[in-house]
């Protein structure tokens, strides 16, 4: 798989989050925030990292990608579409009638997404249990998996956390957006989950912290997650919600909120640099 | 005459017993109660596919459909008030949405689980699991017929639920006996009224079409074992032909067989209809006939049903 340098990785970053504010601003609606703060982790991922092949989607060695956080799929859409998997032009289709694009992703409608999400605090029992299926086929695959640090809030991403480290489940790695950032305020303010770091350990993971808008520092926290073994990794990624578009940056309000047609032309402006 | 009794989740044990000696992508997954579900049949046999997730439903049915996306045949486990309550949103958004291939085993269903009272009672399981898109529903009747549902139920795709009992319940249905998912199975011929039931209750149908043979009246009794799909030309044809009908369930009648039933004879035969089943209200502990006679879901009360609803079709 051809993987991408340094600079063509920030270039890409650049045009996923150019998709990002496009499409929302296209639909009307949907969560750019979020996305936004995930774009270098799931860049590196899709163009570096994950051993896939958009043209096979049910290639059996693939890599999983499991996108609990599904509300941002406006990232994981941009990501698939840059990878091959659908045409980028497609990406405007987001949220309307009839598109394979939904407000929150359809496996049935998209192929190469893994499993439907939306509700939030699911998809790490998903990938536990793509990690054990992998166990008794006795593949090789990774799964990869995006929680947001407001979903920690669930109940059922402990039970799963408890799950990857009972089962010893090192194919596994949880990415955690910590925008510090949800619909109701910061995370700390709305239900407190800090300090995150200590919580996983103690759970028995391995933790890597980044700066989540580093690209080296991402790339080097995924080679890290796959040369851990025995336990599953977590990579807290620090972000910053919004990030590229300077009246989005750290402001709440923009969790579930698309551009109109001027703010649009800033935020491209903020991504590419003015008159690009 | 004395009738064998079993727990119809000993079929379920059976079932998966089974399935594990000739399908190798079969798992069963438990909530911490392998033993009560005779899930851990399966485990004794077949421990490296057996995955116990604790106390924890809502990662169980995540685990299990992890698992199944993964190619395998995931039996998730445990009680069906837990099972189909607790985790009914992982249900709904991650395997039906999905269409997902798990299979989801609830046992103690109904009020003859006895003591541990109404909050281990499933009484609205059926009505959880049946609104589900894609979702198919079971309830098996005796311990035979439980194993065949199980057996049944990985062989075709898509998601599942198996309700199974606690208490040992006769054995009526035999090994011989016929069994395909969405077809009922018209167990007595008659012409005056038709009993469609579901679960252990269908044995208490079968005397009352004794009780009603005796005075004069000729009742059809059909083990309605499949929800959903539901025989709808089974149904329609006992209209056509009896007029009237009773069913009988362990449920809610509210969203449970009785509304199923009734949803398709509204739409294209109304005949009168009464309902066995539990009336709007939780239950309590007991022994399981006691509750059995307190909620009106034995035989006599079957009996009683049918003289109903024979004077409504009447009128």
């Amino acid at each position: 798989m051809y993987t991408q340098s340094l600079e063509e990785l920030k270039k890409s970053c650049k045009d996923v989050r150019g998709d990002i504010v496009r499409m929302t601003a296209a639909a009307g609606s949907g969560h750019p925030g979020g996305s936004l703060s995930a774009v270098e982790l799931m860049t590196a991922l899709y163009f570096n990292v994950m051993n896939h092949r958009p043209q096979e989607v049910a290639w059996p060695e693939r890599d999983r990608f499991i996108l609990s956080k599904g509300h941002v799929c406006p990232v994981l859409y941009s990501v698939m579409a840059r990878s091959g998997y659908f045409s980028v032009e497609e990406l405007l289709t987001l949220r309307t009638l009839g598109s394979k694009l939904q407000g929150h992703p359809s496996s049935k409608l998209l192929p190469g997404v893994e499993v439907s999400s939306g509700s939030l605090g699911q998809g790490l029992s998903i990938a536990n249990g793509l990690a054990l299926s992998a166990r008794l086929n006795k593949k090789g695959f990774r799964i990869y998996c995006l929680l947001g640090d407001g979903e920690l809030q669930e109940g059922q991403v402990w039970e799963a956390v408890m799950t990857a480290a009972h089962y010893k489940l090192d194919q596994v790695c949880a990415l955690v957006d910590y925008n510090n950032l949800q619909i109701d305020g910061t995370v700390e303010a709305v239900m407190g989950v800090a300090p995150l770091v200590e919580k996983w350990q103690s759970f028995n993971w391995h933790t890597i912290q980044i700066d989540g808008h580093d690209l080296s520092q991402v790339l080097a926290a995924y080679e890290e997650a796959k040369q851990t073994k025995g336990k599953p990794s977590v990579i807290i990624a620090t972000t910053v919600k919004g990030k590229g578009c300077s009246f989005m940056e750290n402001v709440a309000g923009w969790h579930g909120k698309s551009c109109n047609e001027k703010e649009l032309q800033i935020a491209l402006d903020d991504i590419y640099g003015k008159g690009n | 005459m004395s009738i064998k009794m079993l727990p119809n989740r000993d079929g379920y044990g059976h079932g998966l017993i089974e399935l594990g000696a000739t399908n190798s992508e079969v798992v069963v997954l438990d909530a911490d109660l392998a033993k009560s579900t005779r899930s851990d049949w399966f485990a004794d046999k077949f421990p490296e596919r057996f995955f116990d997730l604790g106390i924890a439903e809502q990662d169980m049915l995540g685990t299990a459909a992890g698992l199944s996306l993964g190619g395998k045949i995931p039996f998730a486990t445990t009680y069906g008030v837990f099972v189909t309550g607790r985790a009914w949103d992982q249900i709904r958004t991650t395997i039906c949405y999905s269409e997902l291939n798990v299979k989801i085993a609830g046992a103690h269903g109904g009020i003859s689980v006895g003591p541990d009272g109404a909050t281990h009672q499933a009484l609205e399981d059926i009505a959880l699991m049946r609104v589900l898109p894609h979702m198919q529903v079971m309830v098996p009747c005796d311990a035979v017929e439980a194993k065949k549902a199980t057996i049944a139920a990985a062989s075709v795709k898509g998601p599942c639920y198996l309700r199974f009992a606690r208490e040992a319940t006769p054995v009526f249905t035999e090994e011989r006996d016929f069994f395909e998912i969405g077809k009922a199975n018209v167990l007595k011929e008659g012409m005056d009224v038709t009993i469609i039931a579901c679960g252990p209750i269908v044995y208490e149908a079968l005397l009352a079409n004794e009780q009603l043979a005796a005075m004069g009246i000729s009742a059809r009794v059909i083990n309605m074992h499949t929800i959903k799909p539901l025989d709808e030309a089974v149904v329609l044809q006992a209209a056509e032909e009896t007029k009237a009908i009773v069913t009988a369930e362990e449920h809610q009648v509210a969203g449970g067989l009785g509304s199923a039933v009734s949803e398709v004879l509204v739409k294209n035969k109304p005949v009168p209809v009464e309902m066995i089943g539990i009336q709007d209200t939780f239950g309590e502990s007991g022994t399981p006939e006691e509750l059995a006679v307190k909620y009106h879901l034995v035989a006599n009360d079957i009996v009683l049903a049918a003289q109903k609803v024979l004077a409504r079709k009447s009128k």
